[in-house]
């Protein structure tokens, strides 16, 4: 490994990325758009149902309140997490029967709502009042890490696998082979130019946002640095595996395709994972964008530590050495 | 004759059943000009490659300056490919101080420019030079390492006749300053111009080698009388040692008159008739059946 070839290499792929102003612009504006447009569409808070969790109840006893026109049941795994929920304004009402008493958030107008048409239920009257204060999260506060992980996985996967499928194909890999330049020291390189390009992009996507739209951030910034950091490294990763041996780029952009998509629909990028069958859930935790999307959102929103999130941390880590060893072992320079 | 700068033994490339290259010997004196010339398919490219070390061949070896081909041979040896991409969006300048970084051995840049005329493009984004001045701009990144063996693959092709001639200018300079240069072409007045020494690749084999004028004279005695090829004409009213091709038909002749006094005794109309003195191109065109640029 020679430092001076790494950073002959990512100096040209740095370059080629800023003075490429359509990527560039496309990079660090487009989520902005993304940010913007959904902050609109959604600004009622995307919420038409009122919702409502039920830990130990006797269900029967309480069918009457809870099959109300217009209630709604969420399955939580557990209370701690429904509490959580309680305090973001994204549950309204939660009963628990073990220590029968319910939670509401006394600064949500739908959990006084809710709360209302529970009084007038008979069955629940013995319940005690629990209060849980906490800000409202609307859907753009929880949006904003599903924007910054999509555009980190989008640039990682194209900005990596695809350019390197191209140089293979265009020849810029064979004329770079014919030079004293390592297998390791080019991959390197274009990692590194991507993680600092991609860095670079978050934070602005992150610090923006929260400018224009006073972002609810609980949590400490530098520890969802370290999450986006080590989510980037993971993708990019991920990108290196399909650029390992494809020659051709419409092969590798279909390849690459087929990976994002499931992404994008199951990891919980637009919406939020809370509603869909268990089992679907259980398997998004399969896709690194899930684990990344979990630890920033309960770092930014909930205030969670590192301690907290270690299972999505051990996780991105794992995958990411796991793609550069797959990578290593594919990789053809032609 | 000077000792070898790079030599070949029994070197042979097979995919799958097809043989690219058959078992080659080949030695190139140190300070000269070498050519390998064939048409598409003969194997020059393949056989090119592995003696740039960028291709493993099936069998046999390359050895430069005695030694086999290791980690260090690509430190020392200038490259330029026959297509060949660089990294986007990234001006002249920069493109060669890229390159020159990742070499132990440097040469200046101020001379790479001086020789290969960069001057005036050193800001321009690489993409926007013309076929010629990426040609020497890809000279400029092989000589980069200040090599003494500088392999172009077919080098001036794509080129105007103007482009084509400035980038014989240069490669003489650099045959000048005592490099050695294995050059392909497709061009016979290239190899003519430049190489001091020519083999003639074919099936993978090479089936001629020797200075371009002792191949001339080996294979060629007066002149050549070409006749564009004709459906009227028979082999039969053809002299015996007249050479039939497809666009074409050639006639050495050792004494013009006579030869023309016979074909038109036999009849052959002389229409579109050429006299010269036989080149490379006839040779080619002897030895392999084929036109070079067909």
């Amino acid at each position: 490994m020679r430092l001076k070839h790494i950073g002959a290499m990512t100096y040209a792929r740095n370059m080629e990325f800023v003075r490429d102003r359509g990527t560039f612009f496309w990079n660090l504006i487009f989520p902005f758009f993304l940010v913007f447009g959904f902050s609109f569409a959604f600004s009622r808070d995307g919420q038409d149902l009122l919702t409502v969790a039920v830990f130990d109840g006797d269900r029967l006893a309480i069918e009457q309140f809870l099959t109300t026109p217009g209630l709604a049941q969420r399955e939580f795994a557990t209370r701690e997490l429904a509490a959580e929920r309680i305090r973001n304004h994204q549950l309204d009402l939660l009963i628990d029967g073990r220590s029968g008493s319910y939670t509401v958030n006394p600064s949500s107008t739908s959990g006084a709502l809710v709360e209302r048409i529970l009084a007038t239920t008979p069955e629940t009257a013995e319940l005690q009042r629990v209060e849980l204060a906490g800000r409202a999260i609307r859907y753009v506060d929880w949006f904003v890490p599903g924007v910054i992980g999509m555009n980190v996985l989008f640039s990682a996967m194209f900005g990596v696998g695809f350019i390197i499928v191209r140089y293979r194909k265009n020849g810029v890999l064979k004329r770079l082979r014919a030079t004293p330049l390592g297998a390791g020291e080019f991959v390197i390189a274009q990692m590194l130019s991507r993680l600092l390009i991609l860095v670079f992009t978050s934070i602005v996507v992150f610090v923006g946002t929260w400018f224009f739209l006073d972002l609810v951030v609980v949590g400490n910034v530098f520890n969802l640095l370290l999450v986006t950091v080590l989510a980037i490294m993971c993708f990019i990763s991920l990108g290196l595996v399909f650029a390992a041996r494809f020659r051709s780029e419409e092969v590798a952009n279909g390849f690459i395709n087929v990976a994002l998509w499931p992404m994008l629909a199951f990891s919980g990028v637009f919406f939020s994972l809370d509603s869909v069958p268990p089992a679907l859930q259980r398997a998004s935790l399969a896709l690194p964008l899930t684990h990344y999307l979990n630890a920033s959102r309960s770092i930014m929103l909930d205030g969670a530590g590192l301690p907290e999130v270690l299972p999505n941390i051990a996780v991105l880590t794992g995958m990411t050495v796991a793609f550069v060893a797959i990578a290593a072992l594919l990789f053809r320079w032609e | 004759m000077s000792e070898a700068i790079i030599e070949a033994r029994g070197l042979t490339m097979r995919y799958g059943d097809l043989v690219a290259v058959d078992s080659i010997d080949l030695d190139i004196p140190q300070d000269t000009c070498f050519g390998l010339l064939g048409p598409n398919g003969a194997g020059k490219t393949t056989t090119i490659e592995i003696m740039e070390g960028l291709r493993k061949p099936t069998a046999g070896e390359v050895r430069f300056r005695g030694r086999k081909l290791d980690d260090t041979y690509r430190d020392r040896v200038g490259i330029q490919f026959q297509q060949t991409a660089l990294q986007e969006f990234i001006t002249v300048a920069e493109t060669l101080r890229m390159f020159g970084s990742l070499y132990t051995r440097r040469r200046p840049i101020e001379e790479l420019v001086e020789l290969c005329d960069l001057h005036d493009l050193m800001n321009r984004d690489h993409r926007k030079l013309s076929g010629g001045q990426r040609q020497r701009l890809l000279l400029a990144l092989a000589l980069v390492n200040d090599p003494d063996l500088v392999f172009l693959d077919e080098p001036t092709t794509g080129l105007d006749p103007q482009a084509r001639r400035n980038f014989w200018n240069l490669v003489q300079r650099i045959r000048s300053e005592g490099r050695t240069v294995v050059l392909t072409t497709h061009y016979m007045e290239e190899a003519e111009q430049l190489c001091d020494e020519i083999a003639i690749m074919d099936h993978g084999s090479i089936i001629a080698r020797d200075s371009p004028y002792g191949l001339i004279q080996a294979n060629f005695e007066g002149s050549v009388i070409r006749l564009p090829a004709s459906q009227a004409v028979t082999r039969a009213q053809l002299p015996s040692q007249a050479q039939v091709y497809k666009e074409c038909v050639d006639i050495p002749s050792e004494r013009v008159e006579n030869t023309i006094h016979e074909l038109v005794g036999a009849g052959v109309p002389l229409e579109g008739l050429s006299i010269h003195r036989p080149n490379l191109d006839d040779l080619f065109l002897k030895l392999t059946g084929t036109s070079l640029r067909a």
